[in-house]
């Protein structure tokens, strides 16, 4: 995995536009602990967006970019939502599906990743909103767990429709007046991640995106896990502050003040045995390597 | 046999495939012209003069050459370098060579800029902008050629070529198939042989556009 696969023609070079110079020149494909930290240091698989200011999506968004371990050779499967707008500015294989359809593709895309490229590590992950996972995918997403597909789910959770005028979703809360739902949401919060749980996911999340090093954390553990055992859901939380009513500068702390143990995104995790000893096997490794680099270090030193 | 003939335009907004209205792909060793079936060696003559007439004659390498891919890429995109200069040094004062990559086919707002890029999506921006009355496809995925070719014939009045790797456009004013670094590198030596012989035009394309 490097960066063998993106090089510009020489004799080409010099009418390439700059973003896909900068791409070649210090994007971190091909980086083995590649992270968060790369943000600002490196060039980004997403640079520009066309979110609105102060989008917890798009912070969303950049990490995930960034804790990708395998980007050169990810596909990500997007839907229909504020998350179709910024795929086209993303330096990463990805396929748009329609509305829900998302892990119905990425079930027949992995399958077909893996017949095609038989000896080479080939990720999939679908980055979905709560319409597309929870309301209109819901069959899709569920049929796709039950059925074992190796590839990690992950909801944008705004809680609502947003990019229409915010409707009523799954997953908003109860009780919750939107500007295209005025009556109030009259049931529950669905339960996703006990569903995810319950229908065969190995690794389930939720959380907010208000901390980049848990967002990397996840985000690795979750391909991971899919690459070797079976589905894993991430569920994060990414508030619409225009349909809630914040400012731009707002979103982290909205963020920040769901995240407390007693609310709704209080951190919850759920890995099954098989994923526990497969995370224990990679800290060990990780815990070598370090080991490794720092005796080497002493012994140039 | 159809009496339809694929003309720089502006056709109209929508114009029609040219497939549609029966024009042929050529076969091994042929060309068209304007729909024509023709042998190879008349389609290079046609090029070279087209490109030695235009304003601006503009060469479109696409991600099939810009992207080192492997060594044939690489060899492509040299032929296509070699192509531009050999234009930049055969055509008179006035007449202005360009050299615009499509790096990518998805859109890119708010950032591209048409007059650097072209995008399949909006090529006829490029060509209004630029004032590109004769322009080349090279490298360019045939779906996204196709979609571009139309559009500019919709829109503009600009001559367009296509050298295609595969069985070549329909949509195109002229088209090559199964295109080769030999192919390119022989267009480039009917530009020099045609050097001084064809006169340039003086004004530039014309714009489709009602505003």
């Amino acid at each position: 995995m490097s960066k063998e696969r993106i090089k510009i023609s020489e004799d080409l070079y010099d009418i390439m536009p700059s973003d896909y110079q900068d791409l070649v020149k210090s994007a971190t494909y091909g980086k083995e602990d590649r992270g968060w930290k790369d943000i600002g240091n490196s060039k980004e698989l997403i640079e520009q967006h066309s979110l609105c200011a102060g989008c917890p999506e798009s912070m969303a968004f950049r990490y995930i970019l960034a804790s990708l371990p395998n980007p050169e050779d990810t596909v990500m499967v997007g839907s229909t939502g504020c998350t179709s707008l910024v795929f086209p500015m993303v330096a990463v294989h990805n396929i748009h599906s329609l509305f829900g359809n998302q892990n119905a593709i990425a079930s027949g895309l992995k399958r077909a990743l893996s017949v095609r490229f038989p000896g080479r590590t080939k990720d999939v992950v679908v980055l979905a909103g709560d319409g597309a996972t929870v309301d209109i995918g819901l069959d899709m997403t569920l049929q796709a767990w039950f059925r074992q597909e190796k590839f990690t789910t992950i909801c944008f959770d705004n809680e609502l429709y947003a990019n229409t005028g915010g409707q009523e979703s799954g997953l908003m809360q109860k009780g919750f007046v939107a500007k295209m739902a005025p009556v109030g949401k009259l049931f529950d919060k669905v339960r996703l991640p006990e569903i995810a749980r319950e229908s065969g996911c190995h690794y389930v999340v939720q959380c907010t995106v208000s901390k980049p090093s848990l967002i990397e954390k996840v985000v690795r553990n979750a391909v991971m896990i899919s690459r070797e055992i079976g589905p894993t859901y991430l569920q994060l939380y990414t508030p619409c502050i225009l349909e809630i009513g914040k400012n731009s500068m707002e979103g982290l702390q909205e963020m920040r003040d769901s995240e407390k143990p007693t609310e709704r995104f209080a951190y919850k995790e759920y890995v099954s045995e098989p994923a526990k000893q497969l995370l224990a096997e990679m800290a060990a490794k990780d815990k070598e390597k370090k080991a490794a680099a720092k005796q080497l270090a002493s012994q140039g030193a | 046999m159809t009496q339809y003939r694929v003309l720089p335009g502006p056709e109209h907004f929508l114009p029609p495939s040219a497939a549609s209205m029966g024009i042929c792909l050529p076969n091994p060793g042929e060309a068209h012209v304007n729909g024509v079936i023709v042998p190879e060696e008349r389609a290079y003559e046609e090029a070279a003069k087209q490109f030695l007439m235009a304003k601006v004659p503009t060469i479109f390498p696409g991600p099939l050459v810009l992207w080192a891919w492997n060594e044939k890429a690489a060899k492509k995109a040299t032929a296509v370098r070699h192509l531009y200069n050999t234009l930049k040094e055969c055509v008179q004062p006035g007449q202005t060579p360009m050299l615009i990559p499509m790096p990518d086919y998805r859109p890119k707002y708010p950032k591209i800029n048409p007059e650097v890029e072209i995008n399949p999506n909006h090529p006829n921006l490029t060509i209004w902008h630029n004032k590109i009355d004769c322009c080349m496809f090279v490298g360019v995925h045939c779906h996204q050629a196709n979609l571009a070719l139309k559009i500019i014939r919709g829109g503009t009045s600009c001559y367009t070529v296509a050298m295609c790797a595969q069985a070549g456009h329909e949509d195109a004013m002229l088209s090559f198939r199964d295109a080769s670094v030999e192919k390119i590198m022989k267009l480039a030596e009917w530009v020099r042989k045609l050097k001084g012989t064809v006169q340039p035009r003086l004004t530039s394309a014309k714009s489709g556009a009602s505003n």
